[in-house]
């Protein structure tokens, strides 16, 4: 009898855990070890790829190669675009601590039945298009709107030459805050929410003013979702081609937009996938760090 | 109000407006009667009739509404599962391969699946790869919404079916299945509204037969920009607020539901 619900007990984890790991598998497993493949494969004459096998004799190179990854090393300028979208992504990740900050910390301190319309609040905007969102800043950076005209009549009074914000790394920067800005309300609101406001009590009582009180017991005890909240935007961030594209001009180009042009435009298959392993290692070595700092965090208050 | 308190309310008013300005202008000018986004002349339907007009607008709605159907479906079928599983037996594969393609930044996803589909599979691509793409991200959104109902639970309830005799498919249709259904309603209204925003992963599993409608607003935001897109972004946010007020009708009436189910058992 028990040995039967044992076996019951098998066949349903088989069951149930089997498709999605199966799925998963073939459409995510596998994806990612031919693009490990592809790294060190030749690329085609017309884009695509080089056989792996001499087989077909037209073809001048074939089998596999480190060429890819020498390519990408010989060149200084593909670190220089992987340290520009590192500088974009930690700047976007600041600006959005800043603005999420306090509006996570008063969602934490209202009472609780408007929290929730609160933090839904946050997330309603986020639930519209992505490129509606960046197409948004679109109209307001834009020459003839607004935003502009009145930038530009200030800097006139100073004599300044007129600017364009649109295509424009700032035109970047604005649309990266403002398309990931939730993903950092959220864990902060979550962890601030947690905090016991007796803490706080305590610390007036001892006579700490708001100031103190904020970077003695607020922020300390908020860092692990400081943390996941970076990561959350940083990492996104890191991989984004849409928002430079549509936003920003031609030199502002990051891994994002490089990868998609190996893929879409020169159709350098072994290229692109190097890009794509290195963006996926920045991405590892980030999440990494922010988990390793956030229980840094955590166990240095315990 | 204490002095901090009006920093922190100038602070907060300040980034929603942030969050809701840019929204609010989109929607304005799409009645806008003016090619230009740059000033308001007069109210007008006339780009919303363009837009019901423009037949290859309605062919790429109509296809990313199968894409959306297909893939919410199957995401949610497949994350139901994956979320059970996870909860339930100490698994370590499967919650990283669930949940990596949530953390990834979506251009990976795209890439390795586009050369998967070409080089391995064959595939032409069309609305069969982007449904199977769309499903693959979203698995792990349906798993994580339906594991975190299931963390919330009492487990004696499934003991208790299970010592009066239930099999394992009775505890999960007459048990399990009831007291998750919010949160798998909740997993398939976000994979639908995610897959029928989806513009990265689209962009790369996509082939040239069939418009689809964010790159269809793509192409329009590169190429011409007019109040068209205005009009499609209003009816496309319209969509979503409503879907999420679904979700929200249904998530809090199942949960008064289960309330008032626990106070007649007391």
């Amino acid at each position: 009898m028990i040995k039967e619900g044992a076996k019951d007990a098998r066949l349903a984890r088989f069951l149930v855990g089997g498709p999605p790991l199966l799925f998963l598998l073939i459409f995510f497993v596998a994806p990612s070890l031919i693009m490990i493949l592809t790294s060190f494969r030749f690329p085609g004459e017309f884009g695509g790829l080089a056989p792996v096998t001499p087989e077909d004799t037209a073809a001048g190179e074939y089998g596999l190669t480190p060429e890819a990854y020498q390519f990408f090393f010989s060149d200084i300028l593909y670190a220089e675009i992987f340290l520009k979208s590192f500088v974009i992504a930690s700047t976007t990740t600041l600006i959005c601590l800043i603005m999420a900050y306090p509006l996570a910390m008063l969602i934490a301190r209202s009472k609780k039945r408007f929290r929730n319309l609160m933090v839904l609040l946050v997330v309603l905007p986020f639930a519209s298009n992505f490129l509606i969102r960046i197409y948004a800043w679109m109209i307001i950076l834009g020459p003839e709107s607004g935003l502009s005209h009145f930038i530009n009549a200030i800097l006139g009074v100073f004599g300044i030459a007129p600017v364009t914000l649109l295509f424009s790394p700032f035109a970047v920067l604005v649309g990266m805050v403002y398309v990931h800005l939730p993903f950092m309300v959220l864990p902060l609101y979550t962890n601030l929410e947690k905090h016991d406001p007796s803490l706080l009590d305590a610390a007036q009582d001892l006579g700490a003013n708001s100031w103190q009180r904020f970077w003695s017991v607020t922020w300390p005890l908020s860092l692990p979702g400081v943390f996941s909240g970076s990561a959350l935007v940083f990492i996104p961030v890191l991989g984004m081609f849409a928002v430079p594209e549509i936003l920003g001009g031609t030199g502002d180009i990051l891994i994002g937009n490089l990868i998609k042009d190996q893929f879409l435009g020169t159709r350098d298959w072994p290229f692109g996938s190097v890009l794509s392993i290195m963006l996926t290692l920045a991405v590892l070595s980030v999440a990494g760090l922010a988990t390793w700092f956030s229980r840094f965090a955590a166990g240095q208050r315990a | 109000m204490s002095r901090s308190n009006i920093w922190l309310w100038s602070a907060a008013v300040l980034t929603y407006a942030f969050l809701y300005i840019p929204l609010a202008i989109v929607v304005l000018y799409s009645f806008n009667d003016s090619r230009l986004n740059a000033e308001w002349v007069g109210f007008t339907l006339s780009w919303y009739k363009a837009l019901f007009n423009n037949t290859e607008m309605l062919a790429a709605a109509r296809n990313s509404l199968i894409i959306a159907v297909c893939a919410s479906f199957s995401a949610t079928l497949l994350g139901t599962m994956a979320g059970l599983a996870i909860h339930r037996y100490k698994l370590r594969v499967l919650p990283v391969l669930v949940f990596t393609p949530v953390a990834m930044p979506e251009i990976l996803l795209g890439v390795s699946l586009l050369l998967f589909f070409l080089q391995v599979l064959n595939l032409t691509l069309g609305m069969v790869s982007i449904i199977i793409a769309h499903t693959t991200f979203c698995i792990g959104f349906v798993a994580i919404i339906v594991r975190a109902r299931l963390q919330g639970m009492d487990e004696s309830i499934f003991e208790a079916a299970r010592d009066l005799g239930a099999s394992p498919w009775q505890t999960f249709r007459l048990v399990t299945l009831p007291l998750i259904m919010p949160a798998v309603v909740a997993g398939a209204l976000m994979s639908f509204t995610l897959s029928i925003d989806d513009f990265v992963i689209t962009f790369f599993t996509k082939g040239v037969g069939e418009p689809i409608l964010p790159i269809q607003i793509y192409t329009m935001i590169k190429v011409a920009v007019t109040p068209e897109v205005n009009a499609i972004s209003t009816l496309l946010m319209l969509l979503t607020l409503v879907m999420i007020i679904v979700a929200f009708q249904l998530e809090a009436r199942a949960s008064a539901r289960t309330m008032s189910r626990n106070e007649a058992g007391k």
